[in-house]
């Protein structure tokens, strides 16, 4: 008998859903719009079955005086968003949609936050709390809708970039933040190395930066926040350059957070090299201009977000070598996303007592190991 | 007391061997006595890993370790343990494993939640010692501190870079940052600067079988599950903290703080919500009534408005340019929402003047009554006016003062409960004003906790806030970092069996769980 809250009769399938597939044996794929599937590790099962969320859509409850915004998780990302610009707010983490049917759940689930990660917060810092289903079809509800919340142990933050290996989500609540009241982007010719130093130098004081990238020998600055400090900011930094264009300036961080900036075209798959592969590096503050090794003498195209702190590679690039260079300088790297799965694992190994943790949560959370195997990690 | 039966129907989760009892469950309990035998036989075990010195059992020594910032419950350790090093960590957490020797982790000691409260069979493992600040990274904005390090000390040593350590709970003169991220505490400017979960990177903990784990990482989005956010705040019940990697932000050119008093509460909580409206997000807004103004005016000769029925303190921090576009966008918005007075800090001694009373709070209460009770609950801030007359009407009815000073920016509210100890019906008058008042919290949408913790203090109130499928889930994942529950045990998670005991079942949706318990 199950003592958890009744579940709506709209969530009961899915419940039911997940009890049959318990007692079968048969995994789940869990999925919302599909956008962020090619992302992460190919799942274990080849037979499993789709639970999809698309379906359990809207929002919930908007209040914008107590900046939270609570959604079901197959509310579109598009129309969420759209909500909340209305209102002059916004989601601080900037996610990527990587497609128009993402949905919020899926953007929680996959983890993934845009330009304004490192100034903002990552999109675990703005879950208040979530509601899910979990691998014995219960509604458990988790956080709530207030910041200050400390009772029990952070579940709704786990759920997190979890991609779906823990349950299925079903609704989220969310802090949303205030629109900058000004924006501007400054685009300073530059190599890599002086990028990089100054974009250290230039966090380190209080300037209103939201987002610092560098491609094509060009740095790009965004400032935004009051109009006094932006317009203070941009005469300290600009050096004289006028500030770019808002639409262009608006293009490129889109075209950063949706990675259609042509850095990101996968070179097409050809019988003479490995796969080509889109690779992510996340370092520590105050990493160098970047020499991985290089495989048959070809240096990869670097493009450099979040003030250093995410690095993307294209082309000679080869996995072990690059995990074992990338985990000596403090970071990790993830094959984001590539033509064809590889026998390498997608995100850098686990090992010991934290994979022992992790085996014993996914236990606790799907002890039939149902959602998602094999999506995160082999072993999950 | 009705006869609990588990149902036949439990899962595995929650047959774990219900632990003899450990400590007071109420203030008005005794505390336990200490089991002679079984104290040397520990003490035998630990005084083989670690220097004598660092080994404590005769009453007088333990004695200081009974409480924590929650005084009402006390409880004698059977061990005080101080290691200074990880090795030594280490080495007790196996031995206590072993033995099936319980660990209660203490920090500072000023919780308000009596999560560092001792086990009676138990080590109390002070973190003390560990109060090295390892290196503090100017251009990388980064501390690396050990657990015992005070929080105000973290600031301090960043200053001379133009940095400070963003979280700022009152205590922070004397609390520890270990003891911050077991807690996940705020502040006032956490509204702003985010809470403790924010501003952690990184943390190195050992777990109850002696192993070391990094979790979270100088690098953004480590690899596997955001183990550090489920570790933040976990009150000491995953594993031993040893060493932490923080965020420092740079310190602001300047900062300025507004005054405003009201004329009635609701307008006060209207223009809080006017203010997040208004696309502001302050470094600070907090509300005093007028009970808690009356109570601290005295001490802290602040200037506060002994008319208003309650002021707002609403601080902005930035450039100087910055800051005066938000004041007078900020007095703007006070005015138009009612405000009766506005005074505007015009220097630092003089906005550092202005927080004094809300910052001395607790030792103004000391003043005025021999005890006072801090209550902890969070609210949707729009329930605000609500909850403050609810509260006033609570006052009648348990015949005790109580004033509110609170985080009214995120709707964070410390009801401080006036009462005298030594009058055992005043004091169980206070216990059951503050439940009363979490309940309400609860029921108004909010949570029992929001930055104090749940520790012994309200693991009762769990049973109201959770379902007990969640609350055995949270039990599994306590299960998942310390299969024999030996981290600071029966705190935080109330068993199936404490919940029907304390007769606050959770019924949600009108589904009254285990219908099939007899009650009485």
């Amino acid at each position: 008998m199950s003592n958890s809250e009744a579940i709506p009769p709209a969530l009961r399938l899915f419940s039911e859903q997940i009890r049959a597939a318990g007692v079968d044996g048969r995994a789940l794929a869990v999925g919302g719009g599909g956008t962020k599937a090619f992302y992460g590790n190919g799942l274990r099962a080849a037979d499993a079955q789709a639970l999809c969320l698309s379906a359990w859509r809207g929002i919930v409850s908007y209040e914008p005086s107590e900046l939270v915004v609570v959604a079901k998780a197959g509310t579109p990302l598009v129309e969420l968003e759209a909500a909340l610009a209305e209102r002059g707010q916004m989601l601080g983490f900037e996610p990527p949609h990587f497609g128009q049917q993402a949905t919020i759940g899926g953007c929680v689930a996959a983890g993934l936050s845009g330009p304004r990660r490192m100034a903002s917060g990552a999109v675990r810092d703005f879950v208040l709390g979530i509601e899910m289903l979990d691998g014995r079809g219960q509604l458990l509800r988790f956080g709530g809708q207030v910041m200050k919340n400390v009772a029990g142990y952070d579940i709704a933050r786990l759920l997190a970039g979890s991609l779906g290996a823990l349950g299925v989500l079903t609704e989220v609540s969310l802090k949303v933040l205030p629109r900058p009241l000004a924006q501007t982007t400054l685009a300073l010719p530059m190599g890599q190395a002086q990028a990089l130093a100054a974009f250290d130098q230039w966090a380190a004081q209080p300037l209103p930066i939201s987002a610092a990238a560098w491609v094509d020998e060009t740095a790009w600055i965004r400032l935004s926040g009051a109009r006094a400090a932006v317009e203070g900011a941009v005469r300290a930094l600009g050096k004289g350059v006028a500030p770019v264009e808002p639409a262009l300036a608006d293009g490129f961080w889109t075209s950063l957070r949706e990675q259609t900036h042509p850095f990101f075209t996968l070179p097409s798959a050809s019988a003479s090299s490995s796969s080509p592969a889109l690779w992510r590096l996340a370092l520590p503050a105050r990493c160098a201009p970047l020499a991985p090794p290089q495989e048959a003498g070809m240096a990869p195209a670097t493009l450099i977000e979040w003030g250093g702190a995410q690095r993307w590679l294209q082309g000679g690039v080869e996995g072990a070598a690059l995990r074992a260079w990338v985990a000596g300088l403090g970071g990790h790297a993830t094959r984001f996303r590539s033509h064809h799965a590889s026998a390498d694992a997608v995100f850098s190994p686990l090992s010991g007592p934290l994979l022992t943790i992790h085996r014993r949560l996914k236990k606790a959370f799907d002890p039939h190991a149902l959602f998602n195997p094999g999506r995160l990690h082999p072993e999950l | 007391m009705p006869a609990v039966i588990d149902p036949p129907s439990l899962t595995d989760r929650n047959t774990q061997r219900e632990p003899s009892v450990a400590a007071p469950h109420s203030p008005l309990a005794a505390q336990l006595p200490i089991d002679a035998a079984r104290q040397q036989d520990v003490v035998s075990a630990l005084r083989a890993v670690l220097p004598a010195h660092c080994v404590l059992w005769r009453e007088e020594e333990t004695r200081p370790y009974e409480c924590d910032g929650l005084s009402m419950y006390r409880q004698l350790p059977m061990v005080v343990v101080l290691p200074e090093t990880e090795t030594q960590v280490v080495a007790v957490l196996r031995r206590c494993r072993e033995l099936g020797v319980p660990v209660v982790a203490r920090g500072a000691g000023t919780g308000l939640s009596g999560g560092a409260l001792p086990h009676a069979e138990g080590v109390l493992l002070g973190m003390a010692k560990f109060n090295r600040i390892v290196a503090i990274d100017p251009l990388a904005r980064t501390a690396t501190v050990q657990p015992g390090v005070r929080n105000l000390a973290i600031s301090e040593a960043a200053a001379p870079h133009g940095l400070y350590y963003a979280p700022d709970p009152s205590s922070q003169v004397a609390c520890s940052i270990g003891g911050n991220i077991a807690e996940n505490s705020g502040g006032v400017h956490c509204l702003k600067y985010g809470l403790t979960v924010h501003n952690v990177l990184r943390a190195r903990v050992v777990t109850i079988d002696g192993e070391v784990v990094e979790l979270g990482g100088l690098a953004p989005d480590a690899p596997g599950l955001d183990l550090l956010a489920l570790y933040v705040g976990s009150e000491g019940m995953l594993g031993v903290l040893t060493e932490a990697t923080v965020k420092l932000v740079p310190k602001p050119a300047l900062a300025r703080v507004i005054m405003a008093s009201f004329a009635t509460v609701e307008a006060a909580g209207d223009a809080v919500s006017a203010i997040i409206s208004a696309g502001i997000i302050p470094a600070g807004l907090e509300m005093i009534d007028r009970k808690g103004v009356a109570m601290v005016e005295p001490f802290a000769k602040a200037g506060y408005d002994l008319e208003a029925a309650a002021i707002l303190l609403c601080e902005s921090d930035g450039t100087p340019e910055e800051v005066a576009e938000e004041v007078a966008h900020m007095q703007a918005v006070f005015e138009g929402a009612g405000a009766t007075r506005l005074a505007v800090s015009r220097s630092e001694p003089e906005r550092l003047r202005f927080w004094a009373g809300r910052k001395n709070a607790f030792p103004a209460a000391g003043r005025v009554s021999p005890d006072y009770y801090c209550m902890d609950g969070t609210i949707p801030r729009k329930r605000l006016g609500e909850v403050l007359t609810a509260i006033e009407a609570m006052q009648e009815r348990y015949g005790l003062r109580c004033a509110n000073v609170f985080h009214a920016g995120d709707g964070n509210l410390h009801p401080l409960i006036l009462f005298d100890a030594n009058d055992r019906d005043e004091l169980a008058r206070a216990d059951a004003f503050g439940v009363e008042i979490l309940e309400l919290c609860v029921a108004v949408g909010g949570t029992v906790t929001g930055e104090h913790g749940v520790g012994i203090e309200k693991i009762n109130q769990m049973c109201s806030q959770f379902s007990r499928d969640e609350l055995d889930l949270f039990l599994a994942v306590k299960h998942a970092f310390d299969p024999p529950g030996l981290l600071n045990p029966e705190k935080l998670i109330p068993t199936l069996h404490r919940c029907a005991e304390y007769g606050r079942m959770h019924v949600r949706g009108g589904h009254l769980p285990f219908a099939d318990l007899p009650r009485f």
